[in-house]
Formats: structure tokens, sequence, C-alpha cells
């Protein structure tokens, strides 16, 4: 892939979606972050790792990540999860049994995949199940395009949902990170 | 309850009631420990023992009793963290054994009260039958894990693990009786009484 073809990767002197969303966890003391890895998302979570302030780790399913979540919640420490479109589509039953409920401030990045150049067609069906399922549950979303609106939005949602005592889902679309592309 | 357990590996260990060691655990709480309900019987039988500030009792979500507790023992590192958990809720969710393994809290017990049904929805047998709780815990990297002769070796389990480092997995076999109590499903209340109990929240 070239850097022309994949915004993420692109050679400028503007800070990186993934360098925005580190800072501004940081500056929210959100510390512990649970992930199931996709690709798009790596640099993130390589970034984390890197940076000793906060505790990052990979969890066997992303249902895994939101107990943690919450358990950490309620002992007084915040946390963010990060997973893709279809480990998202695995979290229906603990939002609407554990993190609504209960009221827990769960904050998500979903990397989306299944839109703008999707090449795998199971993804493409699982994503059109996201927006409707955080919309059933009343959810808190934003769907995240731009890299000079990134930070207010990751900024305010993150206060909000703790103000608020909501869950959010911040969703990282292919516009912002480039996406996962096909390549032979 | 026999059918299931025949086909078990041969385990010396004594078939034990819930409730009774659910009441022997929380006997040994001196010190503000947490304690996390799986859901179903293990918070009935929980909530029955009485309604410490430091219990959680969840409402659905099945297999999150370990990584909820696991949350919390990260969250407070000097606070013993107690999961309980059922057997059938475990396999829902057999995959947080090995993040466990990896993150190693100092101050997590997690406790599998096993009769291999679900006794809740009817006593189907789970699809375990032929697995060893104990040995899937130590295959995933808990070395500390073992199963509870009887009443007296589950106690002696329990202050082992509270004496010691590292996270702790004991499984017991139990009965196929119910929960003897019923938790009053007030999720807000349970999770902000919880809150103050952790000392993260004060009342209003």
């Amino acid at each position: 892939m070239t850097a022309e073809g994949n915004p993420a990767l692109a050679t400028t002197n503007e800070e990186s979606w993934h360098g925005i969303v580190l800072r501004t966890l940081r500056r929210n003391e959100v510390r512990l972050v649970p992930y199931v890895p996709d690709r798009v998302l790596t640099p993130l979570i390589a970034g984390l790792h890197a940076d000793p302030y906060f505790s990052t780790f990979a969890t066997a399913r992303e249902e895994e990540a939101v107990g943690i979540l919450s358990g950490a919640w309620m002992g007084g420490a915040r946390g963010a999860m990060l997973m893709q479109t279809s480990g998202f589509a695995t979290l229906a039953n603990v939002l609407a049994s554990l993190v609504v409920p209960c009221q827990i401030p769960l904050v998500m990045f979903v990397s989306e995949r299944g839109t703008l150049g999707e090449f795998n067609y199971g993804q493409s069906l699982v994503c059109r199940t996201m927006r409707p399922v955080l919309d059933s549950l009343a959810m808190e979303h934003h769907t995240m395009t731009r890299l000079d609106e990134l930070e207010f939005t990751v900024d305010r949602s993150i206060k909000q949902a703790v103000a608020t005592q909501a869950p959010v889902a911040l969703i990282l679309s292919p516009l912002l990170t480039g996406g996962k592309v096909f390549e032979k | 309850m026999s059918a299931p357990m025949t086909n078990a590996p041969v385990r010396n260990t004594k078939v034990m009631n819930r409730f009774d060691l659910t009441s022997r655990l929380v006997a040994k709480l001196e010190h503000e420990e947490a304690v996390v309900g799986g859901i179903g019987n293990t918070n009935f039988d929980l909530w029955a023992t009485g309604q410490r500030p430091q219990n959680f009792y969840m409402l659905g979500s099945m297999g999150l009793a370990f990584p909820i507790a696991l949350g919390v023992a990260l969250a407070q590192p000097k606070r013993r963290v107690v999961a309980l958990e059922g057997d059938g809720s475990l396999l829902m969710q057999l995959g947080c054994l090995t993040t466990i393994a990896t993150l190693a809290p100092d101050n997590l017990v997690m406790i599998v009260m096993d009769n291999g049904i679900y006794q809740i929805t009817g006593s189907q047998p789970t699809p375990a039958r032929h697995a060893d709780i104990v040995a899937i815990a130590i295959g995933c990297g808990i070395a500390r894990s073992s199963w509870a002769a009887d009443e007296e070796d589950f106690e002696r389990l329990v202050d082992q693990a509270f004496e010691s480092a590292g996270p702790t997995l004991i499984a017991a076999r139990i009965d196929d009786k119910p929960g003897v109590g019923a938790t009053r499903r007030d999720p807000v209340q349970i999770r902000e009484r919880f809150m103050q109990g952790l000392g993260v929240r004060q009342p209003l």
C-alpha cells in the first residue's frame, strides 16, 4: 500500500490519528486499555504498549474486556477498549445486561471494517448490525472521519461518558484511519 | 446428578453444597474483600449469606464473573477480590483464564462451583462432563489451581489463597441444589453500593 492510499501512513506534519487518541486517553486518565487486535489498530496498540502510563493487554474475547473494564470502573479505574466491527457484534448481551443497566461509562473504540472498500462480504454484513444495535440500546456513538475533529470528539465523549455514567462507542472510520485494503 | 459425574476423571473430592461453601468463605472475610457472584445460583447463595457492601451480584452477562473480578483486582491491587462462578458459566468464557494467567494479579481468588449441570434451567448436563476444570486452569497457566477435597480442605485452600500472592483457582464439586436466596435485581443500587463498599464513592 502506498502512503497516498492510506491517510494513516501519510507523511505530513499533522499528528497521526493514533497519536491523538493516545494523548487524549492520557489526558482523561484512561489507563487500562484491553483490546482484541485489528490491523488498523496496530499503531495505536503499539503506542499504548510503548507508553508505561498505560496498562494494555489482549483479551480472548471482546466481552471479556467489557467485564474487566466494568470491574475496573467499579474499583475506581478508568479504561477504554479497542476492537473491530465484528468484535462489537459479539457484545449485544453484555451491553444490555451489564453495561447499560449498571450505568457503566464504557468507552469503546471500534475500528470500522465492512465499508468504504471492504473486500470481505462477511465483514460488510456484520458492519450493518453495529449501528442498529447501538441505536436499539439508545447508546451514544460517533463515527470519526476527520483528523481535525478527532481530539474534540474523543475528549468530550470520555468526559460525557463519565459524567452521565453512560457508555459510548467511538467508531474509527476508514476515512480517518485509511482502513484495511485488499492486497494480494 | 450422578450421571454427569460418572464420566468425569477420578477425583477424591466430596460432593459439597454451594450455600455451605459460600457461607464458609464469607465467614473468613475480615478485610473488606470484594466478592463477585456470577449469574444465577452463585450470586443467589452469596446474597443469602448477607448483603455485604463489597459484594457485586451479576444480572446477566453469563461467564463474566472472573473478568469483572479481574477488573476490580487491577483497579485495587491492595484488596483481595474473590469471584464465585459456576462451571457452566465458566465454559462461556474459558479464554479469560488465559488473560488472568498472563496478567497474574496477586489479589484474585477464583472459585468454581462445579455440579456439571445447568441447575437453574432444568439441570441439563453441561457439555463439560469429560472435562476437568482444574486441569483446564493449570493448562491455561494458573498454576495455583486445586480441587477442594472436602469442606475443611476448601477452607484451607481459601486461607492459603488469602495468605499468599498470585491468582488462585479453587474448584469444588457441588450437589444439584438450587440457590437458597433470591437477589433483588436492582442493578443501579447493586453497582452503587458496591462502589461505596470499595471506597470509590460516598453515599449522596
